[in-house]
């Protein structure tokens, strides 16, 4: 059976959508329809990926207007006479056809403190328990597609990438504020540097995350009423303005 | 031309890939006060180490504390049938564990043992609970602590950067050339040594679990800058891929879900590997279903079920049910895990295997049994390296991971890449920081060398008429997958080597269109001369292996031959093209072989070896 595909072509300058015509096989996905496509009509189409089984989260793109890993989007989620319209990520810079420039991620991840682990006893394993880390391992699922920033309203829609690291990197701040062995404190630098005020509940990100993470519930509340309770709990506000709030 | 109009980029050691072998070297070079350069084909933290599922082997003996590493290490030998490196299985067992608990300080979180220790699981050819591991995704554990921690290191991240050629002077490394997949602009590394950290050639089959960049590209570029390759012929099948639908054939299914209970069964509801327990491992493996149960149920008396056998013999078993006509209706055999754990239990285990099938096959594996084929899946062989300091012939180029040879011998053992990635990774990071030390004097790169390269790559741009890159990629996998597949035979390798002579001419004059600007179809077409390289070295060496050890199987020589033992092949670019040679094995020290010939009540009692 052929099936219409429109596939936006283009780099930072100018694009439009071209549609593509080939035959679908049984059990396609829509990243399998894109290499057909690269195959026998335009070798130079432009897409990434790498894994083809969920675990990597480098084809990112918007298939109908919503943000999905193109290598876990099948083609029997479709009916029949229904074009399959695929652009690239909409927040992030285009670099050609499919591909968005997503370096901006990669920064953000620079300037989170590193995980900083108390003193192993000598000889000694660290202890943490299963009931402690589950909560964390959850977080660290993330596959970093980056389709959690790319439907974000702070970051796709109000541009403000200056103040806002996004949910992906909520969560990464999330899995090192909850590790048992860490010891940093990163609530001051999560309200006034990494913006976790900005982030207004819509759970968009949670709705598009494909490893399902509970990402609003779970990692960014959990942060917010930390910031909450530091800064804006009357008791700790009147106790640190008495005794000082130790620089933070 | 003059490569002054070129961009240039010193450092002291440039690694290629980024990898867990690649960043951990990186790591240690940048520990060293090096200046240190990764560049990868794909973004930071997508490489290949991040789909390992089952977990990393390690004898921290947190659940069996019968364990350590003199058992590991036979095991090691044991599953590579004894053609090792010695001395690099020995490396290997001892320093895995200090590299995982390295791992946890740097911030990875391991599934837990009820004590809150690292927790372990069982995997094939491992006599114990040896894999770490978290859920079935321990790679993206391992890489994503890997990259978190480099980013706070002094090291250059080169991203979505492709190396196409060594440079050397005098012999010695000097520099490499790459392009950056975004513009197509050329770039050049200045740099006193590189190390190779670029993974296997998968990608020269059809039926793989390895993804677009897995072509070989750290063989094609040693073996060009006058490298040597070894044990060439081992290509690791891992027996469960999937087989349905045909877009996902080959992806892969982790041996996980036969660690923790899952079992293989052929059309007629057989439990087959019963069937094929080799006589070397009749000792260790339950014969009956019911010891095979209560081993299940933690019965440390019992002995391992045969679906825990090495992956060769495995792969082998069940290509042999399919040719018989046991098979399930897509090809392969079943994998049940549904009527053996309850499904709460698969999904908290092997999440990422519920979900894989849930979203691409549209099975609930809670409920039904997995249909599964063996699928190309990794190289034993690759780089030739000093077993200690990771350096090859070439002096300055150091290889580690997967496109290194000789730690695996003729077959790997599960959970033993990614601790190779990491012991090997700070060795080879180690070894360039020594090399480093002992250089004098300027090294450069020369025009000429830059110029050639830059033609070669363009030429692909400028040529009018010539091949699809795709379809003659096409062209490749499907030699390798008749010619050179799971089991070998004298004429079809040499059927396959002659295609894959004709298949040269095409390769050069492959073609590109449009500008080099990410353009995945020149991307393509310049990574065919690596896979070329790679599928040559594979047949070659699969020709003179005239046994069948391993993951190497020639119809037209069974079994074992003593003489097997004696050498590696190895094989060099001449003047008159690819030689493939058998190298003599050295006897190994007298501690080693006793311990890998040791019996288990002597290890475990630990009076063996010092």
């Amino acid at each position: 059976m052929e099936r219409e595909f429109k596939i936006w072509r283009g780099d930072a300058e100018k694009g439009e959508f071209k549609t593509y015509s080939i035959k679908l096989e049984q059990g396609m996905v829509v990243l399998d329809a894109i290499h057909r496509i690269q195959v026998q009509h335009s070798n130079d189409l432009a897409v990434r990926w790498n894994c083809k089984a969920g675990k990597c989260g480098s084809c990112s793109v918007e298939i109908n207007g919503r943000p999905k890993l193109s290598c876990m989007t099948r083609m029997n989620e479709f009916s029949e006479n229904e074009v399959i319209t695929i652009q690239p990520m909409k927040a992030f810079p285009i670099i050609k056809d499919l591909v968005t420039d997503v370096s901006w991620n990669y920064e953000q991840n620079k300037m989170i403190p590193p995980f900083k682990p108390g003193e192993r006893k000598k000889g000694k394993d660290h202890v943490m328990y299963q009931q402690d880390v589950e909560r964390i391992q959850e977080f660290r699922k993330c596959i970093e597609c980056y389709l959690c920033q790319d439907v974000c309203h702070v970051l796709r829609d109000q541009d403000k990438k200056k103040n806002f690291v996004g949910p992906r990197f909520m969560l990464r701040l999330a899995s090192l504020e909850m590790h048992p062995l860490d010891q940093d404190d990163r609530i001051p630098k999560i309200k006034n540097d990494f913006g976790s005020g900005m982030c207004n509940i819509t759970r968009c990100c949670t709705d598009v995350c494909p490893e399902h993470i509970q990402i609003t519930d779970n990692g960014i509340i959990p942060l917010k009423e930390r910031v909450v309770d530091r800064f804006y709990d009357p008791v700790m506000w009147i106790y640190n303005k008495m005794f000082g709030n130790g620089g933070k | 031309m003059d490569y002054s109009d070129i961009q240039t980029i010193e450092h002291d050691v440039l690694v290629v890939g980024a990898g867990g072998a690649g960043i951990r070297a990186a790591i240690e070079c940048a520990n060293q006060s090096l200046s240190t350069g990764i560049i990868s084909k794909s973004l930071l933290g997508k490489a290949h180490t991040v789909m390992a599922e089952g977990g990393i082997a390690a004898s921290l003996g947190n659940v069996d504390s019968r364990d350590n590493w003199k058992i590991h290490f036979r095991d090691t030998m044991r599953g590579g049938k004894f053609l090792n490196q010695w001395r690099m299985a020995e490396l290997h067992a001892k320093q895995a564990p200090d590299r995982v608990r390295e791992l946890e300080e740097w911030g990875a979180v391991f599934d837990r043992t009820e004590k809150g220790l690292i927790n372990q699981r069982n995997f094939g050819g491992h006599r114990y609970p040896r894999l770490a591991h978290v859920g079935d995704r321990t790679g993206l554990e391992i890489i994503r602590t890997l990259q978190d921690f480099c980013v706070h290191h002094d090291i250059s991240t080169h991203m979505e950067c492709t190396g196409l050629e060594i440079i050397l002077d005098e012999g010695k490394v000097s520099g490499l050339l790459a392009y950056w997949r975004e513009t197509g602009r050329f770039v050049l590394f200045k740099t006193k040594s590189i190390i190779l950290a670029t993974g296997g050639g998968g990608k020269a089959w059809k039926v793989t679990s390895n993804s677009w960049e897995y072509t070989g590209d750290g063989l094609g570029m040693a073996y060009r800058a006058g490298a040597e390759l070894m044990d060439m012929e081992f290509t690791q099948f891992h027996p469960t891929g999937m087989v349905w639908p045909p877009s996902v054939k080959g992806i892969l299914v982790t041996e996980g879900v036969r660690g923790d209970g899952g079992i293989l069964l052929n059309s007629e509801g057989e439990r087959f590997m019963f069937n094929y327990i080799p006589e070397k491992f009749a000792n260790e493996t339950a014969d009956t279903e019911e010891e095979a149960s209560r081993w299940l149920d933690g019965d440390r008396e019992a002995r391992r079920p045969p679906e825990l056998l090495t992956r060769d013999v495995v792969a082998r078993a069940i290509k042999k049910e399919v040719e018989a006509g046991r098979g399930s209706p897509n090809g392969g055999v079943f994998l049940d895990i549904a009527s053996r754990r309850p499904a709460e239990f698969i999904r908290k285990k092997l999440p990422s295997m519920y979900h894989q099938f849930k979203e691409l096959a549209e099975i609930d594996i809670t409920k039904s049994p997995m249909e599964v084929g063996p699928t190309l899946h990794y190289f034993m062989g690759g780089i030739r390296v000093n077993n200690d300091s990771q350096q090859t012939n070439v002096p300055g180029l150091f290889a580690c991971g997967e496109c290194a040879g000789g730690m695996h011998g003729a077959n790997r053992l599960g959970g033993n890449s990614l601790s190779d990635l990491l012991v090997f990774g700070k060795l080879a990071g180690d070894g360039a920081a020594k090399y480093i030390k002992t250089l004098t004097g300027q090294l450069n790169c020369s025009n000429d060398e830059v110029s050639k390269i830059i033609k070669a790559a363009t030429d692909i741009l400028n040529r009018e008429n010539g091949g699809n890159p795709y379809l003659v990629h096409e062209a490749l996998q499907s030699i390798m997958q008749t010619f050179v597949s799971i089991v070998r035979t004298g004429e079809e390798l040499e059927a396959g080597l002659e295609k894959l002579e004709k298949l040269k001419v095409d390769i050069n004059e492959v073609s590109a269109h449009a500008s080099a600007q990410y353009n995945p179809g020149w991307n393509e077409a310049l990574d065919l001369k690596n896979l070329m390289v790679t599928a040559e070295a594979v047949t070659r060496a699969a020709q003179m292996r005239k046994e069948s050890r391993g993951a190497h199987t020639r119809l037209d020589f069974p079994g074992e031959r003593d003489e097997g033992l004696e050498y590696n092949i190895v094989i060099k670019n001449t003047k008159s093209g690819m030689s493939a040679e058998k190298v003599m094995r050295k006897d190994p020290p007298k501690e080693l072989a006793d311990i890998g010939f040791a019996s288990l009540a002597e290890l475990e009692g630990d009076t063996i070896g010092a």
